[in-house]
């Protein structure tokens, strides 16, 4: 039994090296996602175009707008004359964000009940309405004198990632992207093209047994999992500095668990995909779901209950659920029992699935 | 031992929706000897091969084969079953080497052994100046001398060859008998399906299918002496003219051209068939040599297909 599954392997992997195209993207896909996100992706926006109309022209209103300005959130063009004026500049994208200080600025300060002023945000764009919005917890600037203190508002403070970069809140998550992008289409191609080239009508009147050429046919991808894993961290933290506090023991066994869990599930898909072109759709098919929802982009908590419960079937969700906490927080996989039972829930009925599915004929 | 049957097979159907793909065959197939699968595109030879070897499960009937049933045991006959398929189904991006390699290893031989038997088969099928190239790059005659010894190469006891010769020259075809010869001069059991007439004639046994039904079995020579029918060949200029001065005739049943003669097929009863197909020829001013001879199995394949290549080899003809 062991001498058929190395067969199998040994066979797959020839055919991989052989298959320039399928071997690039092994290592292509990882780096050019991280290159994507660490680089050209970024959620920690910096520089927004903003124009400020100053009605009050006071001192303490421009010590404020000055303090706007240096958290380098805004880089203010010249200041427009009205209102008007400032809506018409967002209207026509000259600027994303407009300041209106009021007339009564000083007043309104001390009345608690009214905002001091007012952020004109252009919401055409999700990421420049929730970082212009950040813009409203710049505090009042100190001032001594007739107004006392000025209240302190909100201090925040991240948490594991002090310095708030993208780059180390993607990167453990993305670990899961790339391995769940590649274990899924390579391994639904791999089982689809054998039945497509005929291959598999002369296997299946040979002793081998289904267990056997699933073992064989996924081994190899699982050592290629692993590979893409070193990979996107050694990038991490040779590009990105991003650090694992956690144990890479850890790392690896949660990575491990879920590069089982997408293979079985690119098995399931092999199984229904009569092509390669379909089983490349319904990977597809899988893919998008778990990036949107799988709370690697978005936070999963202000999603709707529905999509939540679409999320908690996705592997992904798990896998950046445990990859986050390892990686970030420095926690033990044994602290995570959750999100590692619900992958293993997950591995166990996809390969009842498969195994069902995958029958030794050819109807 | 040797008198029990490779295959029986009663009833054996398969359906396709509502197409009927294999029409209630009974076939016994007898040990060490040639079998042949004779019929045309369509009649239901891989769908049959396919039920033999457990690819396929019957819509109904019974089927043994080499004592198991199918496809209930289809996994205790995978050692002693070879499988060459229509189309050719080893790895293109694997060599010549590899792919008997693999094969041999998912068959169970050991290192040296294998070692052994790849040369064996190399040396057999005159692969050894390929060892090393790739499948996919081979020509239609070396990829199917690559599949005969991928089939071969676990010394089955039966080999089931779907059309292995299409695509190949009448060299290769000839060397490839050969090598069908030896098999089953050694004791191997071999179904082959073609619609090659001379390649079927080589056969020891024969069944001709058409549109799913067995429609004659039996020996060739024994296939072509009892042919339901009288055999009249005619050799004219004007070929065309020939043929249609035969149509009309209730007791011609069938004109085939087999090159540049015509084959007329009259009723058993024709009192003198040759006579008859002179008188009609006379009539018509047609000038032919014609006398009475011998069925070929093109013939016997005519009128077991119910005589229906009238119309066809009248189109042809035009
Ligand atoms: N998987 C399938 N699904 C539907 N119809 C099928 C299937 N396989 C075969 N058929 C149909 O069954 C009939 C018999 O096909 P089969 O392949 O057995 O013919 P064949 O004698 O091998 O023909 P050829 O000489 O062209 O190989 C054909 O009409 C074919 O279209
Ligand atoms: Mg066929």
């Amino acid at each position: 039994m062991l001498d058929r599954i190395a067969a199998v392997m040994v066979k797959e992997v020839r055919q991989l090296a052989r298959d320039r195209l399928t071997f690039g993207m092994i290592v292509g896909i990882p780096l050019m996602q991280m290159l994507l996100f660490g680089y050209a992706i970024n959620f920690d926006l910096r520089g927004l175009r903003a124009a400020v109309v100053d009605e009050a022209g006071t001192s303490l209103s421009r010590a404020w707008i000055a303090d706007l300005e240096a958290s380098g959130v805004v880089e203010f063009l010249p200041p427009s004359p009205g209102v008007d004026d400032l809506r018409r500049r967002i209207d026509a994208g000259e600027v994303s964000v407009g300041v209106f200080v009021p007339p009564d600025f000083e007043r309104r300060v001390l009345d608690r009940t009214r905002a001091p002023a007012q952020l004109l945000v252009d919401g055409g764009e999700p990421m420049v309405d929730v970082v212009a919005r950040s813009l409203a917890s710049v505090p009042l600037p100190r001032r001594d004198g007739a107004y006392g203190r000025p209240v302190p508002t909100l201090e925040v403070r991240t948490e594991y990632n002090p310095e708030r970069r993208t780059a180390v809140q993607i990167v453990p998550a993305l670990i899961g992207v790339i391995l769940n992008m590649t274990m899924v289409i390579f391994t639904a191609a791999a089982i689809v093209r054998e039945r497509e080239r005929g291959n598999l009508e002369l296997l299946i009147t040979t002793p081998v047994r289904s267990g056997e050429l699933m073992a064989g046919k996924l081994l190899p991808y699982v050592f290629i999992g692993l590979l893409q894993t070193s990979l996107v961290l050694a990038v991490g933290s040779l590009l990105f500095d991003v650090p694992v506090n956690g144990s890479l023991l850890d790392l690896y066994l949660a990575a491990l668990l879920f590069i089982a869990a997408t293979l079985t599930l690119g098995l399931v898909i092999s199984t229904l995909a009569r092509t390669q072109f379909q089983a490349f759709q319904l990977a597809f098919f899988t893919m998008l779901p778990s990036i949107l929802l799988s709370g690697f982009m978005f936070p999963f908590d202000g999603m709707p209950p529905a999509a939540q419960w679409i999320a908690q079937v996705l592997p992904l969700t798990h896998f950046v659920e445990l990859a986050r906490g390892i990686v970030l927080r420095g926690a033990p996989l044994a602290d995570l029992g959750g999100p590692a039972a619900k992958l293993v829930v997950f591995l166990v009925i996809a390969l009842a699935i498969a195994t069902l599915r995958f029958r030794k004929r050819l109807d | 031992m040797n008198d029990v049957p490779a295959i029986v097979a009663r009833g054996l159907t398969r359906r396709f929706g509502a197409l009927t793909a294999v029409d209630h065959v009974d076939l016994s197939v007898p040990r060490a000897g040639i079998y042949g699968f004779l019929g045309p595109n369509g009649s239901g030879k891989s769908t049959t091969l396919r039920m033999l070897c457990g690819l396929l499960e019957p819509s109904d009937g019974d089927v043994e084969v080499l004592g198991y049933r199918m496809p209930g045991e289809a996994e205790s006959l995978r050692r002693k079953l070879g499988y060459m398929t229509q189309r050719f189904s080893l790895w293109d991006d694997l060599t010549v080497e590899e792919n008997l390699e693999f094969l041999a290893r998912i068959h169970g031989l050991r290192a040296a052994e294998r070692r052994a038997r790849i040369g064996e088969l190399e040396a057999e099928y005159d692969l050894a100046p390929l060892a090393s190239q790739r499948a996919g790059t081979m020509s239609g005659g070396q990829r199917q001398r690559l599949a005969l010894a991928a089939a071969t190469l676990h010394r089955p006891e039966l080999l089931l060859l779907d059309e292995p010769t299409s695509a190949v020259d009448p060299q290769s075809r000839r060397d490839f008998w050969e090598s069908l010869f030896r098999l089953a001069v050694a004791g191997t059991t071999i179904l082959v399906s073609t619609h090659y007439m001379d390649e079927a004639e080589r056969c020891h046994r024969l069944a001709i299918l058409a549109e799913g039904r067995l429609v004659a079995e039996g020996a060739p020579r024994q296939l072509m002496r009892d042919i339901a029918a009288a055999v009249v060949e005619l050799e004219a200029d004007d070929v065309v003219a020939a043929r249609a001065a035969l149509q009309g005739d209730g007791a011609i049943l069938s004109v085939a051209q087999l090159g540049t003669r015509l084959h007329a097929l009259l009723s058993l009863d024709t009192p003198e068939p040759a006579a008859r197909v002179r008188a009609r020829l006379a009539a018509a001013g047609v000038a032919a040599e014609v006398h009475a001879v011998p069925a070929s199995l093109e013939d016997v394949f005519v009128a077991a297909t119910g005589f229906g290549s009238l119309s066809s080899s009248a189109h042809a003809a035009h």
